[in-house]
């Protein structure tokens, strides 16, 4: 198990160093640079700028060294910590990137908990009520699920809430809380803003998990050992619960490697519209701007999100299934 | 009355049964696909969109990109049957001070027919035929600039109805075209890989694993952005296609792989290196062949992912660029709730992206199941 767990962690680190160096280069590939539209910014504000000025700039940004020279600097800095200074705001990358990121994923691992809690127990039931018609029903619905994007989905809950509710439309706090200290009162108006960024997030991958876990105890349910436990006298709900789900379970745990970035990036579409200080917009921003630190840092941050992910769910795959173990 | 031998005889007597080994395969996933009556409907349902989205010049009744600054935010025409047939009321516009939003009054004395066939703008019918002729247009008499919209009118007084039509051409295309490129790439690569095995097999896993250690819409995104921005509208749809099927191939091609190491080692393969056959003939005749049912359905299913990416990187200002249209540029309109609140048939193409993904969703179903009719 050791052995197993050593050389998926080296594995990791492995992968981690070439995504972040093709990411980089991804990154700086169109032309020009955030300097030019800064230049363009300021020349468009206030006349010109003298040539010493441009040049100091250029120096401060390296816009003129070589590719591998910009990515020496950026990862030797982004190992000790220091993620660079955004071009836009002169913030540094870390402050720009830190405050957003723990709000992406503290909705995604609730979106995730609320994918698993709805997911399984409604896949149990249209799995063992095959063909009837609540499976039917749970069918359709999960088609729409994963046929609506989920930016539509946020768009018609909003107005819905809005119109027959208070809903607070956009960010994360009214304004009276804003600055607020933690309180219950806050704690509630928290919850009312990002409701529907929890559903609409989680929406898409709960269908999903939904067939998956249908399917897969379709499976084992045709299996003998559960004929078995029928046979022995075991009530139903021992059987499905106990004896059947545990061994269907697989695909679930393994999808959470996938999951848990794949929501942290899902609510870039989503988050422009209930327009939350999230990691999503702050990267198409970095992207459109050409701020290639802080683009450069996000891609290889989720990189690595979606790496530990896949981590983790084989981790725990071998926990709970020790045949993984065995190669 | 019938006695019970004979009734014993009758029940027993051979239901007509087929035997199934005579039948071609095709006819049995025709059977079997016909079966699942929501991928009829879907099937049915994305053979009209094709067909709209192909006739979308003709059944266009405007240019996709005309401004009419009298005609911002008009709600969907009210069509109304008046002494000439089909017609509409005559609209005038004014300028709410209130709200500072333009309100439109209809004026029932006025009705203006709908004609059919009439000429209009010049088009290309299938991109090659020069024509002038639309299914419908409003006849006005000089001097009147009112239009017929089917489906309302944007802010800057374009006819939604066309721009939706003119949107299908890239929408409907764009992600077909890109995942029938992903699956060409993600075969021919996971057949090689599975069939060579070694170090060839090896690269390809890490190169595989390597695309698969992003996450997908960010490295879209970020591929999206690198693209330039001044290029031919065809060059740049190209351009996207290129990346959404770049991208896309490896989890097919993973498949394949799997798929094809079962069949490299059957004896039939070692019968036809041994009689002589080259490698490409056995991966082309033997084993793409074998692969194709779980291929094609593999294709399917990405589809409905293909579009709604384009839709989703078209919307987030990467993917398509105005002045060229697709569902997901026209999307950018109704992206804050006011707008919807207040002119809620800008909904309307998202409407169409829905129904388009559903079907494909409901189709790739219903095929996955018909290519193994044995089952």
């Amino acid at each position: 198990m050791l052995n197993f767990v050593l050389r998926r962690v080296v594995n990791m680190m492995v992968l981690l160093v070439v995504v972040s160096f093709v990411g980089f280069w991804i990154i700086q590939l169109p032309p020009g640079s955030i300097l030019d539209v800064q230049m363009q910014r300021l020349r468009a504000q206030g006349g010109n700028l003298p040539e010493s000025q441009i040049e100091a700039l250029r120096q401060r940004y390296g816009v003129d060294d070589p590719f591998l020279v910009q990515y020496w600097k950026w990862i030797s800095r982004s190992l000790q910590g220091d993620f660079g200074t955004s071009f836009q705001t002169d913030q540094s990358v870390a402050e720009r990137i830190f405050n957003r990121l723990g709000i992406s994923i503290g909705l995604s691992l609730t979106a995730l908990l609320f994918t698993w809690l709805v997911s399984i127990p409604i896949g149990v039931y249209s799995a063992t009520h095959r063909y009837t018609w609540p499976d039917y029903v749970i069918t359709l619905a999960q088609f729409f699920g994963l046929s609506i994007p989920g930016f539509l989905l946020a768009l018609v809950l909003l107005i819905v809430a809005s119109q027959l509710w208070d809903q607070p439309i956009g960010g994360l706090f009214s304004t009276q809380f804003a600055d607020a200290p933690w309180s219950i009162a806050k704690v509630v108006d928290f919850i009312q803003h990002i409701w529907i960024a929890v559903i609409v997030l989680a929406v898409g991958a709960t269908a999903g998990l939904t067939r998956v876990m249908r399917a897969n105890l379709l499976d084992v349910l045709n299996m003998q050992y559960i004929q078995t436990a029928r046979a022995k006298g075991l009530t139903e709900a021992v059987v499905i619960w106990k004896h059947a789900v545990r061994n269907a379970i697989h695909p679930l745990v393994m999808s959470l490697g996938t999951l848990l970035p794949a929501l942290v990036v899902g609510e870039a579409l989503i988050a422009i519209i209930l327009s939350m200080p999230t990691i999503g917009p702050l990267y198409l921003d970095a992207l459109r701007s050409q701020d290639m630190y802080l683009a450069g840092t996000i891609l290889v941050m989720l990189s690595a999100l979606l790496l530990i992910g896949n981590l983790l769910a084989d981790l725990l795959l071998a926990w709970v299934d020790p045949r993984v173990r065995l190669d | 009355m019938a006695t019970v031998a004979e009734q014993l005889k009758q029940s027993r007597a051979p239901k007509k049964t087929e035997d199934v080994g005579s039948i071609p395969q095709w006819k049995l996933m025709v059977r079997r696909f016909r079966q699942s009556k929501l991928s009829v409907i879907a099937l049915f349902v994305l053979l009209i969109m094709y067909a709209l989205m192909i006739f979308g010049d003709f059944l266009a009744p405007y240019p996709h990109n005309e401004l009419d600054s009298n005609s911002a935010f008009v709600a969907p025409t009210k069509i109304v049957w008046g002494p000439q047939g089909p017609g509409v009321y005559g609209i005038t516009q004014q300028l709410n001070q209130e709200l500072l939003k333009w309100e439109y009054t209809e004026d029932p004395s006025i009705i203006y027919p709908i004609r059919f066939f009439v000429t209009g703008h010049e088009y290309r019918l299938f991109a090659i035929i020069p024509m002038n002729v639309h299914l419908f247009g409003l006849e006005t008499p000089p001097g009147v600039t009112q239009k017929v919209f089917l489906w309302g009118a944007d802010k800057e007084g374009r006819d939604l109805f066309s721009r939706v039509l003119k949107g299908s051409q890239v929408s409907l295309t764009l992600g077909f075209v890109g995942v029938v490129l992903s699956v060409t790439i993600g075969s021919l690569i996971g057949t090689t890989s599975g069939y060579f095995g070694g170090p060839i097999d090896n690269l390809i896993q890490r190169l595989i694993e390597l695309i698969r250690s992003f996450p997908d819409l960010p490295l879209y995104m970020a591929l999206a952005a690198a693209l330039p921005l001044d290029v031919d509208i065809l060059v740049r749809f190209f351009l996207i296609t290129i990346i959404i099927a770049l991208i896309g191939w490896t989890g097919l091609a993973r498949e394949v792989r799997g798929k094809v190491l079962a069949y490299a080692s059957l004896d039939y393969t070692n019968a036809a290196l041994a009689v002589g056959a080259s490698h490409w003939y056995i991966i082309t005749r033997h084993l793409v062949p074998n692969a194709m049912s779980h291929i094609i359905v593999v294709g399917m299913l990405a589809i409905p992912g293909a579009i709604g990416l384009e839709t989703a990187l078209s919307f987030l200002g990467l993917g398509i660029l105005p002045p060229a249209v697709s569902w997901g540029v026209l999307l950018r309109d109704a992206q804050t709730i006011q707008a919807v609140v207040a002119y809620p048939w800008l909904l309307l193409p998202v409407a169409c992206l829905v129904i388009a993904v559903l079907s494909f969703n409901l189709l790739g179903d219903g095929v996955r199941d018909a290519v193994d009719p044995y089952g």
